[in-house]
């Protein structure tokens, strides 16, 4: 098993509102390897987003990056934890774009109108490199054929109002290319597409991460897109994982009481035509009442008495990459205080 | 692109032709003709008229024709230029008018780039450190500027600056360039007593604008484009202004349209009360002196011009707007 790319270890970054602490991410743990897919799932809300921001450490206020490590592995060997940078410095700014690449969900307003879409692919080029405006112009142009954009000699000086929604995200992905980064977070590239600009949009990424060698973080709350494109799968539950391991397993042998529910919430074309869809009981927990114990306890069937609404489930393996936090498998749990508790002791 | 301008231009003409009827009912408003008023004027500094002469005149306006053709005849002259005669004044309204006009774009000018210069930067910054010390100073500078009366402030001013200075400083020129003729001395002189009124009109302007900036680039700041600009690396700063600032601008841009009346009339009182050579206190007086062809003048001139700054202003805007540019191709 190959050294992971980048390890995030017990991250928690916190909303500081008037109206209390929203826990957005509280203590996820997961590794990405080198030229893998890992795709990270769960219901809306549970901070696959935030995760994402806090890596590439533009999280913004009154978010913050509370604790925990990010630690980003460079081709010598050499290893920096990119919470310990200051987010503004030089440093953190060349790992945005430069090492880390990010497409963002909403691809018809993650581009300025104001600015042609060549204008911000030759500002993301230079930013990382010294290239000439001539030769960054003559990438950008390369980029957009890369990314499978018709005529990109043209389409470099139109404006991203000017394109159809697959081609838009068609020129995030360009450029979050732009600086040819070794990681790629993909935050929920396709869901704002039509369902074959999806399929495309996919094997465009599978094509280049092939080509490239890149190692990407898929964000989704879609079984279906994990199941096509992941290598590896952590599954996120109110701002932590819950469990992980490779795709294989996650799908034929889950752990976690609340990754069964997802899988059984998955239309299947084989079942019943109009039967009932399988829902998860109960809604996500609102942010500032975050339950105590394990935060899934409330919504499992399985939750055990005095147990699960006590204290939280460490992971504990199953398989050699197999992990779960769930006191089903036995395992240790840190005793929970109450939310206020923990509040009055920072 | 050319319809776009068309349509703006048909509207601007269509502007102008109801600031001329305006015009026109303001001068038609005293009771009694022109002439009538004319008459007891010269009669009352000894000169008579004889019926004659009168019904000369009246033809020659068309007083005794209806209603439309007067304004027919009356626009007729204003477009060769011919504003008639200022009563109180015994000359041409153009004349009386002269130089104030000119003085009065410049100020008005001068106040909405100070409007500009002041507003952005500190609207920019309000938003960027938004709910900061600074912001709510600047809010609280910001509602006490738009609460105070700018007349008030010119008092106020005028009095510190007398008191402590010594200095008179109402007026636009030094006592010895007031009736000089035009020279580069007499411009510099001009620019050098053009900030402090200036400054005296942007101030309510700038309060209100200060606080739209600030809303337009905090609606801005929140938008993906601006996390995306971040995620690829770019400074702080420059994020904020290549990309929200540049966006925030848009609406702003187009603030100069209502700007520009609400400094012009603002600049009336003002200009009483730094006894600015402006076009203000001449309407003022034309209208307490029922000289109705200057007032209507006066109107007509402002209105036409505040419609040129706006038409100006919408080309500006289709000039930075790429959405619209481009909608205006397709
Ligand atoms: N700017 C913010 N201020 C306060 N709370 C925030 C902010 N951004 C996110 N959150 C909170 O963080 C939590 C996680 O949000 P996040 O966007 O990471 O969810 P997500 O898993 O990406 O969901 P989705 O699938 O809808 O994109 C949510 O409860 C949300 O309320
Ligand atoms: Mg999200």
């Amino acid at each position: 098993m190959a050294e992971p790319i980048l390890s995030v270890r017990r991250l928690c970054t916190w909303f500081h509102q008037d109206e209390g602490i929203v826990r957005a991410v509280d203590g996820a743990s997961f590794d990405l390897e080198p030229g893998h897919t890992l795709g990270i799932v769960g219901e809306s809300g549970c901070g696959k987003s935030v995760t994402a921001r806090s890596i590439l450490r533009i999280v913004e206020r009154p978010g913050r990056v509370e604790s925990g490590e990010i630690l980003l592995r460079r081709p010598d060997g050499s290893v920096v934890d990119l919470v310990k940078l200051d987010g503004q410095g030089r440093e953190m700014r060349e790992v945005r774009g430069g090492e880390i690449g990010y497409v963002f969900q909403e691809p018809m307003s993650s581009l300025s109108s104001f600015h042609t879409i060549g204008n911000q692919l030759i500002e993301a080029i230079r930013l990382h490199s010294d290239m000439s405006k001539k030769a960054a112009r003559d990438r950008a142009v390369e980029l957009l054929t890369l990314v499978g954009i018709p005529r990109p000699a043209q389409r470099v000086d139109s404006y991203s109002f000017e394109l159809s929604g697959g081609l838009r995200q068609r020129v995030m992905i360009a450029l979050a290319l732009a600086a040819e980064p070794r990681i790629l977070i993909a935050d929920e590239p396709t869901t704002a597409l039509d369902v074959t600009t999806q399929a495309q949009i996919l094997d465009l990424l599978r094509k280049l991460q092939a080509e490239q060698g890149l190692a990407v973080i898929l964000i989704t709350h879609d079984m279906g897109v994990i199941a096509e494109m992941a290598d590896d799968v952590v599954v996120m539950y109110l701002g932590r994982d819950v469990e992980q391991g490779p795709v294989e397993t996650i799908f034929h042998d889950p752990a976690h009481p609340y990754t069964r529910s997802l899988l059984q919430s998955i239309p299947s074309v084989l079942a019943e035509p109009r039967s009932r869809l399988r829902t998860i009981e109960g809604s996500i927990p609102h942010p500032y009442a975050r339950p105590a114990g394990c935060p899934f306890h409330p919504r499992c069937a399985d939750a055990i008495a005095g147990r699960c609404d006590r204290s939280l489930p460490e992971p504990t393996h199953l398989g050699a990459r197999h992990a779960v936090s769930c006191f089903l498998y036995g395992g240790s749990g840190v005793p929970a205080l109450p939310a206020g508790l923990l509040e009055r002791a920072e | 692109m050319i319809t776009y301008i068309t349509r703006r231009l048909v509207l601007a003409l269509v502007t102008c032709w109801a600031i001329s009827v305006i015009s026109f009912i303001i001068i038609q408003l005293p009771p009694g003709d022109f002439v009538n008023s004319y008459i007891a004027n010269l009669s009352a500094s000894g000169s008579m008229v004889s019926a004659a002469e009168a019904d000369a005149m009246r033809e020659q306006y068309g007083l005794n024709r209806p209603i439309w053709v007067q304004y027919g005849k009356w626009m007729g002259r204003v477009l060769q230029g011919d504003f008639g005669m200022s009563m109180e004044w015994g000359r041409p309204v153009l004349e009386v008018i002269g130089d104030r006009l000119w003085l009065t774009i410049v100020i008005s000018i001068a106040a909405i780039i100070l409007t500009w210069g002041i507003a952005l930067p500190i609207g920019i910054y309000s938003a960027v450190r938004q709910y900061s010390i600074a912001d709510y100073i600047f809010t609280l500078i910001g509602f006490i500027g738009l609460a105070v009366p700018n007349f008030l402030l010119a008092l106020i001013i005028m009095y510190l600056g007398f008191k402590y200075f010594g200095a008179n400083i109402g007026g636009l020129f030094s006592p010895e360039y007031d009736l000089a003729p035009w020279s580069w001395d007499k411009v510099w002189d001009l620019m050098s007593h053009l900030p402090l009124p200036a400054f005296i009109l942007a101030l309510a302007g700038t309060a209100q604008l200060i606080r739209i900036m600030r809303a337009n680039l905090l609606d801005e700041l929140r938008r993906p484009y601006v996390t995306t600009a971040r995620a690829r690396g770019l400074q702080e700063w420059r994020v904020i202004m290549k990309y929200p600032v540049r966006a925030a601008l848009n609406p702003f841009a187009s603030t100069i349209g209502y700007l520009l009346p609400f400094v012009v009339s603002g600049s009336i009182v003002v200009s009483l009360v730094l006894s600015l050579p402006t076009v203000g206190p001449l309407l003022l007086r034309a209208l307490v002196a029922q000289d109705m062809f200057l007032a209507g003048a006066i109107v007509l001139l402002l209105g036409v011009l505040t419609v040129i700054g706006t038409f100006l202003s919408d080309l500006m805007l289709m000039w930075i707007d790429p959405r619209i540019r481009a909608g205006m191709h397709g």
